[in-house]
């Protein structure tokens, strides 16, 4: 079965894990193992983590069960597009920003670099993304915001037997 | 939900089920608290209740290594599940925090 799915959500911290579940709900009837759904959802909240921290400036994770801690900061208005599409077993994801781009994308990409160290990221995002999923692409133009693609094979396959 | 308890000289911080950028600054903000106003020397992370762990969950347990690996402070990560570990071990953080299942 082929199936493609959109959603559209502000770059709040909040909706990092409104994301996982979404991507981890539309591959679920291909049955995939805890080991490839996990492999997924650390791959997409580290995109739309991005998305919301690098591309925006929108840092308030900073919160506890919902309140928003007092120094954390204006939010910027801003939406983060993520795409799924299933087709003959294979899932790609695209997580897109119009924030503010990267100007370095190699660099970027390189373990352990970040731009915010002070803040206790890791500069391991891409790395994990890398190694997670198949194929990964990145598209970005300072300004004008950043583009995710990234590409797995689903082992457990595009059919199972009685479904369809 | 995480938890925060200083024991002897060992600050135990109980992660919350998913570990992610949302959860992370709060816990960070704690910990580093307890660093400053208690003796602490080492800390040690439980995974208990984790079953989703990103970057940002290396961000907690690097900075906080960071912290007090000059003071001879130790970091420990205990009830580490499979998911957990592949991420500890992909960031290179298992050759420097004592990783336990
Ligand atoms: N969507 C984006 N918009 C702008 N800059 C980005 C975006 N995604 C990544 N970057 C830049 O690339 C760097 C590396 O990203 P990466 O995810 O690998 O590390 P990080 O986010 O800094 O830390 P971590 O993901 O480990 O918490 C970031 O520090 C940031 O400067
Ligand atoms: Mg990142």
């Amino acid at each position: 079965m082929n199936n493609e799915m959109e959603l559209l959500f502000d770059a709040r911290s909040t909706n990092e894990g409104l994301a996982r579940v979404a991507v981890a709900a539309f591959v679920a009837h291909l049955n995939p193992t805890l080991e490839e759904l996990s492999d997924i959802k650390t791959a997409v909240s580290e995109a739309v983590t991005n998305a919301i921290i690098h591309g925006y400036g929108n840092l308030q994770g900073y919160s506890r069960h919902g309140e928003v801690r007092p120094s954390a900061g204006d939010y910027f208005p801003g939406k983060v597009r993520l795409a799924c599409k299933l087709a003959d077993g294979v899932l790609d994801v695209t997580v897109e920003d119009q924030g503010k781009g990267i100007e370095d994308i190699s660099k970027a990409m390189e373990p352990l670099y970040t731009t915010m160290p002070e803040l206790d990221r890791s500069g391991m995002g891409f790395a994990f993304m890398e190694a997670f999923m198949d194929h990964l692409e990145v598209e970005s133009s300072p300004g004008k915001g950043t583009r995710i693609h990234m590409r797995k094979k689903m082992t457990s396959g595009s059919w199972i037997p009685g479904e369809e | 939900m995480e938890n925060f308890q200083v024991i002897d000289n060992c600050l135990m911080v109980k992660l919350p089920e998913e570990v992610d950028h949302y959860q992370a600054g709060y816990i960070c903000q704690e910990a580093d608290r307890f660093l400053m106003e208690e003796n602490v020397c080492h800390v040690v992370f439980d995974f208990e209740d984790t079953v989703f762990m990103d970057s940002s969950g290396i961000g907690i347990i690097m900075g906080r290594y960071k912290k007090i690996a000059c003071l001879g402070g130790k970091v420990y990560a205990i009830n580490v599940g499979r998911q957990i570990r592949r991420i500890l071990d992909l960031s290179g953080m298992s050759a420097l925090v004592e990783v336990l299942a």
